[in-house]
Order: structure tokens, then sequence, then C-alpha cells
């Protein structure tokens, strides 16, 4: 279609009281969603689960799936154990259930935590500049470098008084690097725009135009970040209680019913106990995935599809 | 060049400082020291209290730091509690097992990224390439420790392709045939697990490369002076977007040893990440202290090596 043809259609067909406002951020994601088959089903899908997960787990008692039942070790699943139980004669999938809540819970909160550590040093290094962005990187670098893996797995080991709380911190603590490395690219570009200078000459704080002007313009890429971090954090604890590092014994997670696998007995005869929690693990990343790469193509009005 | 690689080499002193502080830091938080390995009903403990002066371990914390990098620098990094001897010996048995095993897989990963991401480049949108594409979303998704889980579930238990555990057959004479065989085997299927999944980066990478230089003027003009596709693609192309890759060979390292750690327990692999795990877990916190510090070490060295290659291969990251 030629660009008369399509001057002439708008002056025709138009309404311009629809132009006052551009749409919002949730109704083009909303927009993209509709036009993302895939990543819509994600989302009711985390939206399902999550409800189901919590709503159960607030009937049953964690403490008496945890508890160990020895006339029914490694049962076969049958219409009393749906999954089958494990060496404690523990319902797997009482667990399994608890486990989802536990992953899903901690995943949120390392992603949060993290995010919010992140993002304020990046946006500080990034809208400062200079020496203070230059001195604030060095110390990202230094943290980027490290075998972090390792070191959560050390201070794991030796934190006294390990609890979930304690566990998150650790993690907490080596994953804010790359959300701030990201943020303060963005913020060092968001700086030079007019509106920072504008509002710095009507007189406006630091503080004031960091917080309530740069923030609010970057929330798109936050929020997509933190959506893909929260897949990457729910991989990553479920890898170190896996290894035996991440949730204390009585407080189950997907990754330590993965654990049992570590016994070959059970990693060969016993799927009932591991391949559950391992399916439910990918398919809780690719949901999270879908539904983060759907909010990138939003906020990125090249990509968008719809 | 030879500017930047200098100015390069002297950010990477204060790294390994303060790591070396870090880890210093974390050792000292450690329940235990030294002397753990050598206790023994048999020794009172006045003579491991004097043992602990003459160790000089009731210094300022400066000066046993500083003893303790000169110990490190030399090799020196105590005894392990559990096997009762030396910890450079014990982990540099370990060391050549996961040499071997990175070695493998770096093999994998490029035998296998190079060939995947230039056909979804080239092809890119076909058929082929959604394929791959698809592939790369699944890839990305899976943790290694739950795919290396199912194929060793599959290929080591189910089918019986591939041994289980250990690095090589027991009762071989080392040096022979079938020792070599017998090592490569038991490496084959952990290799491919973490080639597997670590290959995602590089095929996303080489694709949006290849499609972002196929559009360039230079290819146009290969085009308009009549060189055939291939090379086309051989030449210009390929050399363009490849060297890049080369370049993160030394990150891959950082990659390698996370790797090693869930391959190596799940294959029970006598590997440094298996005995990392196996430290921790025994409270045999010399080994841990020794262990952690060589990884840190290989990881800053591997980002140096790539901002090195990085730095020959593209001059225009000289400038910085």
């Amino acid at each position: 279609m030629s660009n008369k043809n399509n001057a002439q259609e708008v002056e025709e067909t138009v309404d311009f009281d629809k132009f006052d406002k551009s749409p919002s951020g949730f109704k083009i994601f909303w927009k993209e969603l509709l036009k993302d088959k895939l990543a819509l089903f994600s989302l009711i899908f985390l939206v399902l689960i999550t409800a189901f997960v919590f709503g159960i787990s607030w009937i049953l008692d964690q403490d008496e799936i945890v508890t160990v039942d020895l006339f029914a070790i490694y049962e076969p699943p049958s219409s009393e154990f749906w999954l089958g139980t494990d060496y404690g004669g523990r319902d797997i999938f009482g667990q399994l259930i608890i486990g989802t809540r536990n992953s899903l819970l901690i995943g949120i909160l390392v992603t949060v935590m993290s995010g919010f550590i992140g993002i304020v040093f990046g946006v500080v290094a990034g809208y400062f500049g200079g020496h203070i962005d230059n001195v604030m990187m060095r110390i990202v670098d230094f943290f980027m470098v490290l075998p972090n893996l390792m070191i959560i797995i050390v201070f794991v080991a030796i934190v006294p008084k390990y609890s979930v709380w304690s566990f998150s911190l650790v993690m907490t603590a080596f994953l804010w690097m790359g959300i701030a490395r990201l943020i303060r690219s963005r913020a060092l570009q968001e700086k030079e725009l007019d509106y920072v200078q504008a509002s710095r000459t009507l007189g406006s704080s630091h503080t004031k135009i960091i917080f309530t002007q740069v923030l609010p313009n970057i929330t798109s890429l936050i929020v997509v970040t933190m959506t893909l971090n929260l897949a990457a954090n729910i991989g990553l604890e479920s890898g170190l209680s896996f290894l035996g590092f991440g949730f204390p014994e009585d407080t189950p997670s997907l990754g330590t019913l993965l654990g049992y696998a570590t016994n070959p007995q059970t990693l060969e005869f016993r799927w009932w106990i591991w391949v559950p929690a391992a399916v439910l693990i990918l398919i809780l990343m690719l949901a999270v995935r879908n539904v983060g790469e759907a909010l990138k193509r939003a906020a990125d009005a090249r990509q968008r599809r719809a | 060049m030879w500017k930047f690689i200098v100015r390069r080499l002297i950010i990477t002193m204060p790294q390994i400082v303060v790591l070396s502080l870090f880890v210093f830091i974390l050792a000292s938080l450690m329940p235990g020291d030294a002397l753990s390995g050598q206790i023994d009903p048999n020794i009172s403990r006045d003579a491991i209290d004097e043992m602990r002066e003459r160790l000089g371990m009731n210094d300022p914390w400066y000066i046993q730091y500083k003893d303790w990098v000169v110990g490190a620098v030399q090799g020196d990094f105590g005894d392990s509690f559990r096997f009762k001897m030396p910890v450079t010996d014990l982990i540099w048995g370990r060391i050549i097992n996961t040499f071997w095993l990175s070695l493998v897989s770096v093999i994998f990963i490029y035998a296998i990224g190079l060939p995947l991401g230039i056909i979804s480049g080239r092809y890119n949108d076909r058929l082929i390439d959604q394929v791959i594409t698809g592939y790369t979303y699944l890839g990305f998704a899976t943790p290694l420790f739950i795919f290396a889980l199912v194929t060793l579930w599959v290929f080591g238990f189910h089918f019986g392709w591939f041994p289980t555990g250990g690095s090589v057959a027991p009762g071989l004479e080392p040096g022979s045939m079938e020792y070599i065989l017998s090592k490569l085997h038991h490496l084959l299927l952990p290799g491919l697990s973490i080639a597997l999944i670590g290959v995602v980066g590089t095929v996303q990478y080489l694709r949006s490369e290849i499609i972002d230089t196929k559009q360039k003027d230079f290819i146009l003009l290969a085009r308009a002076k009549g060189a055939p596709e291939s090379r086309v693609y051989n030449r210009h192309i390929f050399r363009n977007s490849v060297l890049p890759i080369a370049a993160f060979f030394g990150y891959e390292i950082t990659m390698l040893i996370s790797g090693s750690v869930f391959v190596e327990r799940i294959y029970s692999y006598p590997g440094m990440g298996n005995l990392f795990i196996e430290s921790i877990l025994l409270r045999d916190y010399s080994v841990v202290t020794a262990l952690v510090l060589l990884f840190g070490l290989a990881a800053i060295i591997g980002a140096l090596l790539s901002d090195i290659i990085l730095s020959i291969v593209d001059p225009r990251i000289r400038i910085k």
C-alpha cells in the first residue's frame, strides 16, 4: 500500500480521540500474549500451579509429609501413594507439592532481593558515571569472575544456624551482578536524555531523579530481566538442593527429590521418585521463560508480534 | 595491541590479590585449621598448642595471610584431614581427570556448536533453522544436572552403552591402548552432556552474528563480483563471525568449572568438582580452600585469555 493511500485512509477512518494516550504497558503485554499462544498458555499454567501448590499445601501438613514411615519404604505408585514413597516412606506426591511451593518461593525471594540490590547498584553507578561508576563496576567485575557456585556451596556449608533465610541471603549475595551491569548500561544512556537535564535545571535532587524519573523509564527492562532471572534462579536453587546444599533436610524442594537420584538404585529402578520432579522443574523453567520472552518482545516495539 | 595486553595484565593483579584475600577470609571462617589433619588422641593438647604457636597461628591476621600466600605460591596448602596427605598431591591427581573431561567437552562444544550455528544462520527461518532454534530454546531452559541425570539413566543404565561411574575400568595397565580407550569411553557421556547444554550460547551467538554479517556491504560486494555461494560463506562470512567465538573460549572455563561439579558428581567421576563436594561434606576444609582458590584463579585467567584473544581478533576493543 502506498503512503498516499495510507494517509487518506487515516483521515477517513481514525477517531483521533483514541490517540490521547499511548496504551499502557500492561495492555501492550496483554496484546502480545494473545498473539503468542505458548506464552499465554505458560502464564495460565503458572498461575494455576502456583494457586494449586499454595492452596494444597495450606491443607497439607508439611510435618506430616516429611515424617518417616518405616512400613512404607520405596513403595511404587499406588492409590494410597500417588507417586510412591522415598527411602523414608515419605509420600512423593506430597513432597512434590511442597517442593514446588518451596522452589517457587525461594526463586521469587532471591530474584526480588538480588534484583533490588542489582537495580540500586546499577542505576547509581550508571547515573553518576565517572569515578563512582568506575569503582562500582570494578566491584561487579570482581564478583562476576568468582566461581560463584563453589562459593555459595562453601557459605551454605559453614553458615551456623542454617535456615531458608540464610540460604536465600547467600544466594542473593552472589547473584546481583548481572542485573547491576545491565541496569547500569541502560542508566548511562538514560541520563544523557533531555528530561534528566531539564529536571536537574528545575532543581530536583539526584535521589528524586534516580528513583522517580530514571527508574520508571527503565521498568520494562527491569521486569523482563527479573522474569528471566526467576527461571535461572529456580534452576540454580534446585541444582544446589540436588547437591545437598540447598534447603535444610526437613524442607523438601524439587531439587531434594532429584538428589535422591544420586543413589544409582533409585536412578535406575525407582523413577517415580525423581522423574516427576525433573519434569516439573523443566516445565516451570520453560513456562517462566516463555512469559519472559513475551514480556521482552512487548518491551521492545521492534520485536512485537502484535 | 601490546599496550592493551599489558593494561589488561595489570588489572588482573589486583583481581588475584582480592581473590586471595577473599579465600583467606573464607578459610578463616571455616572451622578447624591446618593442624586438624594431625589431631590424634596420642598428641596432648599442649603439644598442639605449642605447634600452633610455632606455625604462627597466633600471629596477627596480616602475617598469617602473608604466610598463607607464600605457602600457596609454593604449592603448600597443608594436609588433607581425610586422606592424611598433602592437599597438593591430592589435587594433582584430580586435576588431570578434570582436565580431560573439560577438553573432551570443549571439543564437543565446538564440533557441535559451529556446524549448528552456521547452518542455522545460513538457512535462517527455514525448517532446519527452526529445529535448531527450538533445540537451543529447550537447551537454554534445561539445567545441566537434570540433563546429565537423564543421559546417565537412559544411556548408562537403561541401554548400558556407557559406564556409569569412575574414570577408567579397573585392572587395566596404565598407558596401554585398552586403558586409553576405556578412559575415552568413560569420558564420552559426561563430556557430551556438558557439551549438548553448553553449546547453546555458541549456537545462538553464531546464528545472530551470521545473520547480521549476511547483510553487510562487503558480502554484497563479494556476491556482486561473482564469488560462488560456498566461497561467500566459507571465506567472508565464516571468518568474520567465527572469530569472536574463539575469544569466548576463556569464558567457557567458568562454565566448565560449575558444570564439572554437577556432572562429576552425577557420574561419580574422580575429578576436582567431585573432590570439592566430597571435601565439603566431610568438612575437609584445607582441600576446600585450595580448590576454591584454584577455581577462582582458573576463572580469572580464563577471562584474561578471552580478553587478549578478543583484542587480537577484534581491533575495535583495544581503544578503551
